[in-house]
């Protein structure tokens, strides 16, 4: 696999030989990728190829699936997040996290982007309710809730309640933010709105998405990783990609060939 | 034509038993309803027996049974939902976890007459807490732990892998996420395992035969280590001891309105927990059919 | 620090788990140390298959014979009623009530499935044993026919509602595959739903059968209390717990009637144990078949 010249920068993550077990199932093989801070970089590729397995490994969310093994290195800030000695809780704060289907707490829509304050210990209501506004303002989602914080979560809208669940992760500043496909469970115009929002986002936040819409990628993403078969076919930048993919397996796939 | 007869018949036999069953037990009900209104009063409720068990009131039993049933839900609702906190979140899928489950399958299916059993050996002679409050309470406790366990563990399933996994994204840790967010979900299902468990508390007689029960009592309990008078007990007793038959049989239905009303209110309240909840996240936890 | 009080809670959470294993060995644990002055000085065939239950007597004698065919014979007898009954009423449910019924129906059976033991045996006495001595001109109202009689109405509901569970487990698309062929309602459930739902009801009559033996408050009031082998069905009988429950407040702490008496607690609870275990495997292999085992 080629590296883009351009794509060599200090990556802010940096997967080295990284291979992930299902049991006996070999899922992601040797992967090889650098994330780019302040950038926004998209995984691509077929159902079961392996992105989603990748993003969820970025904040060992995969620990919760049982029987599974990594091998092989990502680094972040200088460290291994597979070392024994990384603190899962002060990982997560850093790398957040927003899923496929948006899952608020069936709690207010203020103690939802609360929770991730309080649980850091801050007592401050004065602080919290700063950092609840100013999360979502962040998240294009305070103009349309203002006048109802207190009511439940889960009476809003599914494109609210997945801007909801960004807010939520913006509220414990991280400085990476996975988007595990965002937008698969919304209407074409909460897709959009999620879509604005992320370019607003890129200029604080380094920027993970893992998407099966092409156009998405192509819309939102500096960056493109197409992954199949649990391998890193391809990876560069958006528009290089996109118009001259290198390799014959992603020019099939982005030209519908497969998918 | 033929399908069509045999069918007929298979269903209005189907019917039958239905109606035969609803008949029996809504008689019976009905038999207890309508003699043990004669007996309450108000009197009744808050008055101890007079007259060796023969008029008077059952108060003290109330009391009692009020005592016990407490008693064995402070002792088993942490205890259960620990266990089922332990079984959902700490060990899900590991062996011990398995092996846990299945003891806790069997203890539900333990005759209460063996728990009482277990709680003359344990409490009232090992321990030397005697015939009391306190060795009824924990042999209560232990008979409902079984169904306090599967009612959380259920409640604790039912609660959306999405939410913890949001948690944990957050950087909340393990503990802060089942005492924020998954042990509030899972709440009213906890709740009408609890509730249930107090139902079946209050109406046991045999596991508390030989471990706190008296037949009379002077007074109210007045430490953990008295004995005491217990609703489903005193009716036992009333029908089996004592002196005046009439008379007391007339006492025994009155204790039988109360404790049916008891525990028809608690399971009444569970359902109704339940059904309410139900919708939220999935089905509610089930009645513990071994118990 | 943040660590060490996860540790701390993992530990504490772990305890209580391992806490219930404990109480289930410690219940064996108490069965067995209580019983053992009886185990070492009584024969357990002579105790098992001994034909007399005289404790009181001397020189007593302690064969448990009688009492399990107590609780055999009331649990079969309680078994025919409420199996029928309670399997019937399930299918009804489950076939024939319409949706407002069903609402009605289902909770007030569970309800009713937790109605005490006591106020079972209660109306037996008051109300059963008087009838059937009446009209079978008995001369005891209290024997293993209204024991069995009281026991079976008893456990009709907890029946219904296991049934019913195993009913709406299969699948809606047996039945439509069996409608689509042409068979009418009562060929489909007696064809397919009925079969599909088998291990599931065995498991219902075999929990069912594990309840009534350890049933204790109802069949101390109303079995008749003699330790003798039934040889009718009018036969006073007493089980093996109402003897535990009538004899424990008499028999002197330490005495070799007191050990007997935890020994037929772990004959009753070895048997309940098999019972238990062989309904899992059944529920198990049950759901296998059905295709939601996990």
């Amino acid at each position: 696999m080629e590296m883009d010249p351009a794509a060599i920068t200090t990556p802010k993550i940096k997967t080295e030989n990284l291979n992930f077990f299902y049991g006996g199932f070999h899922a992601l093989k040797n992967i090889n990728l650098n994330v780019h801070e302040m950038q926004v970089t998209a995984l691509i590729g077929p159902s079961g190829c392996g992105k989603s397995t990748l993003i969820r490994l970025f904040n060992r969310m995969s620990d919760m699936t049982p029987k599974t093994r990594a091998e092989g290195k990502i680094m972040f800030e200088g460290g291994n997040i597979f070392d024994a000695k990384t603190d899962l809780v002060k990982l997560r704060r850093n790398i957040g996290m927003v899923f496929q289907k948006p899952n608020p707490f069936p709690k207010t829509i203020f103690q939802n982007i609360s929770y991730g304050p309080e649980i850091q210990g801050c007592k401050d209501k004065d602080f919290i309710y700063h950092r609840v506004e100013e999360s979502l303002k962040k998240a294009a989602l305070w103009d349309d809730v203002k006048t109802r914080l207190h009511s439940s979560a889960l009476g809003m809208s599914g494109g609210q309640q997945q801007r909801l669940c960004i807010a939520r992760a913006l509220a414990v500043e991280p400085k990476v933010i996975l988007f595990d496909e965002p937008c698969a469970s919304l209407d074409p115009i909460s897709t959009a709105k999620i879509e604005e929002l992320i370019l607003e986002l890129k200029k604080n936040y380094t920027i993970l998405i893992v998407t099966h819409n092409m156009q998405q990628a192509s819309r939102v993403s500096d960056y493109t990783a197409f992954m199949y078969l649990g391998n890193l076919i391809e990876f560069g930048q958006t528009d290089r990609v996109f118009t001259v993919p290198k390799d014959k397996k992603t020019e099939e796939y982005l030209s519908g060939v497969f998918g | 034509m033929k399908n069509k007869i045999i069918q007929a018949c298979g269903f209005a036999l189907l019917s039958a038993c239905m109606i035969i069953t609803a008949l029996f037990l809504a008689g019976i009900i009905y038999f207890i309803a309508v003699n043990g209104r004669q007996a309450l009063s108000w009197q009744f409720l808050t008055a101890p027996p007079l007259n060796g068990m023969s008029a008077g009131g059952v108060a003290p039993a109330i009391v009692g049974t009020f005592y016990l049933t407490m008693g064995s839900v402070i002792f088993a609702l942490p205890l259960g939902v620990g266990c089922a906190v332990y079984l959902q979140e700490y060990s899900a899928g590991g062996r011990m976890s398995d092996i846990i489950r299945v003891a806790v399958n069997n203890l539900a299916g333990v005759p209460s007459v063996v728990f009482g059993l277990f709680g003359l050996g344990i409490f009232v002679k090992f321990l030397g807490f005697g015939v009391s409050i306190l060795s009824g309470s924990l042999t209560l406790g232990i008979l409902i732990l079984p169904g306090i366990i599967s009612a959380s563990q259920e409640a604790l399933l039912a609660v959306p892998v999405s939410f913890k996994e949001a948690s944990l994204a957050i950087g909340a840790t393990k503990w802060q996420t089942i005492k924020r967010i998954i042990l509030p979900c899972a709440l009213p299902g906890i709740l009408t395992g609890v509730i249930l468990g107090i139902g079946r508390a209050a109406g046991e007689t045999a596991p508390i035969l030989f471990t706190a029960a008296a037949f009379y009592k002077r007074g109210y309990p007045n430490s953990l280590f008295s004995e005491v008078m217990a609703l489903p007990y005193h009716i036992y007793a009333l029908m089996t001891e004592g002196v005046n038959p009439e008379k007391q049989t007339a006492i025994a239905y009155g204790c039988a309105l109360i404790l049916v009303a008891m525990v028809a209110l608690m399971s009444s309240l569970a359902i109704f927990i339940r059904n309410k909840y139900r919708s939220a996240y999935g089905n509610g936890p089930r009645r513990n059919y071994n118990a | 620090m943040n660590s060490l009080k996860e540790r701390l809670i993992k530990y504490a959470f772990t305890a209580m788990g391992y806490l219930s294993l404990l109480l289930l060995f410690g219940i064996m644990a108490v069965l067995f140390i209580e019983s053992r002055p009886a185990v070492k000085e009584l024969n357990i065939l002579n105790f098992l298959f001994g034909p007399q239950w005289r404790p009181a007597r001397t020189p007593a004698e302690y064969g448990i014979l009688p009492l399990i065919a107590g609780s055999l014979s009331v649990s079969f007898g309680a078994i025919s009623i409420c199996v029928p009954l309670g399997a019937g009423a399930a299918l009804y449910l489950n076939e024939l009530a319409g949706e407002t019924q069903r609402r009605v129906l289902k909770p007030v059976i569970e309800i009713l499935a937790g109605i005490p033991s006591i106020i079972f045996g209660f109306f037996g006495l008051v109300a059963v044993a008087p009838f059937l001595q009446e009209t079978f001109n008995l001369p005891v109202g209290v024997c293993l026919f209204t024991a069995s009689i009281v026991l079976g109405i008893m456990t009709i509901p907890a029946i219904t509602t296991i049934c019913e569970d195993a009913l709406s487990f299969v699948p809606r698309s047996f039945k439509e595959a069996s409608f689509a062929m042409g068979a009418n309602r009562w060929q489909t459930l007696t064809k397919v739903t009925i079969p599909a739902a088998g291990s599931g009801i065995c498991t219902a009559i075999i929990l069912g059968i594990g309840r009534l033996m350890g049933e204790t408050m109802s069949v101390l009031m109303v079995a008749g209390g003699a330790a003798v082998i039934p040889k009718s069905i009018f036969s006073p009988v007493r089980p093996m717990t109402a003897a535990i429950a009538a004899e424990m407040g008499e028999a002197a702490r330490g005495s070799m009637h007191y050990s007997a008496l935890f020994l037929i607690g772990l004959v009753l609870f070895l048997i309940t144990l098999a019972l238990n275990i062989l309904s899992e495997h059944i529920s198990k292999k049950y759901r296998l078949k059905l295709g939601q085992g996990r």
